[in-house]
């Protein structure tokens, strides 16, 4: 398994979170994640302008194996949804950190609950 | 507590091999290697592996061997003529519910392998004891986990496991089909689970490593649980537990084939019920997904005759879509087009008869 980014912010349920100059969020899944689920062929997204809840299940990862809900990681609006993953979601195990799969506007600055790289590790070694 | 959960003699294999495990029946089996597709297509174009140790081979002798077996099982054993024969049957409840699936090779009338499910073999055992108890045949049954079993699959499965087994290649030739040839504890069989031509080899436990990795230096490719479950889908095969259990008629299950009513004096278990049915007729038919998405094992079907379920779903690496069983009302017929419920949402998909895919070609209309 690759290293988990340091200047990325993580969830329990395995989203990466990064956050851009314009303060928006941009979400994917980890490595991990990616890992876990195997071959990817099928990804749901948001539409731009729906509202989420802090742990909403707003986008579906699938894999040949399962289906796994992608939860909102704190409260805002989607701004933008990756059309690309949902072309081509192999992209998605080819190189998970990149291929994020949407923008959100957080409600809040405040991104406390979030887990940093040595969070989620420790996260991982415990589940 | 639960159980510890059960190593294959070849458990060590696949951790060597970096394999994904998982808890399968109470067994830690690999689901896959690296990419199940890959996993998948290997047995589709070329040769793959799979440890089907978990699986319990069974002997079953004695004179009374062959009437035991013909009360037994819902298939006929009868059919068996030539030495090393295989046959695929159904074990039935009283109330002709599906106990288990299980696969029977005739070697004589008084000497017989019988191979079952990880997951039922305690409960096939119990049976099969009470059932010699009750009917008194004289009759000896012996559980074989001194045994390991690879299932080798795939067009080039039978040259590249000649090469890996000094045995298979004395032979001069190989096992005709759903036929087995035996040397000692070494069954050969060609049989399979994937809808390719191949081997299930049993060997005793101590060479099944070896053999293993004879098998990988002559070009096999490891597979896991996870490309089986979508070359069986493929290939139209039911899973136990999944497509039927004991709540299940054979005949509701796309399984009528395999039960053999011809011998008005053949009284086996589940025949009465069977014989009467208490339900409208259930049939089995393929579904292509023509909407984007996954389908999925027991997710309901909505066709112009009243609602369905699927048994079993995936992605079909083959097709590149999405595959599925659904045992729907019996007159519903191939080409007809039902909606399936897919995590709240109503998906169109296409009713096709099974399998979707057998030696590597696609059988179905594809989907515009």
């Amino acid at each position: 398994m690759s290293a988990i980014p340091t200047d990325l912010k993580y969830t329990a349920s395995h989203e990466w979170i990064r956050v851009e100059s314009d303060g928006t969020l941009t979400v994917g899944i980890t490595d991990h994640a990616q890992e876990a689920l195997g071959d990817i062929v099928f990804v749901e997204l948001p539409e731009a302008g729906r509202t989420l809840g802090s742990g909403d299940a707003c986008a579906v990862v699938e894999s040949v194996k399962a289906a796994s809900d992608i939860y909102a990681p704190v409260a805002g609006t989607v701004t933008e949804s990756n059309q690309s993953v949902a072309d081509s979601p192999e992209s998605i195990n080819a190189d998970a950190y990149s291929a994020w799969l949407f923008r959100l506007r957080p409600d809040s600055a405040d991104l406390s609950d979030l887990l940093d790289a040595t969070g989620y590790e420790a996260s991982i070694a415990n589940s | 507590m639960d159980a510890p959960v059960k190593h294959t003699p070849l458990h060590a294999c696949h951790l060597a091999a970096n394999a994904r495990m998982v808890d399968f029946a109470g067994w830690d089996m690999p689901v896959n290697y690296g990419s199940q597709i890959d996993e998948h297509h290997a047995v589709r174009r070329d040769a793959g592996m799979f440890d089907v140790s978990h699986m319990l081979a069974l002997d079953l002798t004695g004179t009374g061997a062959k009437e035991f077996l013909r009360g037994l099982l819902a298939n006929d054993v009868a059919r068996l003529k030539t030495p090393g024969k295989a046959l695929y049957s159904c074990m039935l409840t009283e109330a002709g519910g599906v106990i288990d699936d299980l696969i029977v090779y005739r070697f004589a009338d008084d000497d017989w392998r019988i191979v079952v499910n990880a997951g039922t073999a305690d409960k096939d055992v119990a049976w099969m004891r009470a059932r010699i108890a009750a009917t008194g045949a004289n009759v000896s049954l012996t559980a074989r986990r001194d045994l390991a079993m690879i299932a080798v699959q795939g067009p080039n499965a039978i040259a590249k496991a000649s090469a890996a087994m000094p045995e298979l290649s004395a032979a001069g030739e190989a096992p005709s089909p759903f036929s087995a040839i035996r040397h000692g504890d070494t069954l050969i069989a060609r049989t399979g689970y994937t809808g390719e031509d191949g081997l299930e080899i049993t060997i005793p436990a101590k060479e099944a490593a070896s053999l293993w990795n004879a098998l990988l230096a002559s070009g096999v490719h490891p597979c896991g649980l996870g490309a089986r479950d979508t070359l069986r889908l493929e290939a139209g095969m039911n899973l136990y537990g999944q497509d039927m259990d004991e709540t299940v008629s054979p005949l509701d299950a796309g399984l009528a084939w395999t039960v053999d009513l011809r011998d008005e004096a053949r009284a086996f278990v589940g025949r009465p019920a069977l014989e009467v049915p208490t339900s409208a007729p259930r049939a089995v038919l393929g579904l292509i997904l023509e909407d984007k998405g996954v389908l999925r094992a027991h997710m309901p079907v909505f066709s112009r005759l009243g609602e369905g379920e699927t048994t079993s779903g995936s992605f079909s690496p083959t097709l590149e879509r999405s595959i599925a069983f659904a045992r729907l009302p019996a007159e519903i017929e191939a080409g007809e087009l039902v909606e399936v419920d897919v995590r709240g949402r109503r998906l169109r998909a296409r009713t096709v008869k099974l399998p979707f895919v057998r030696n590597g070609k696609i059988l179905v209309e594809p989907t515009a």
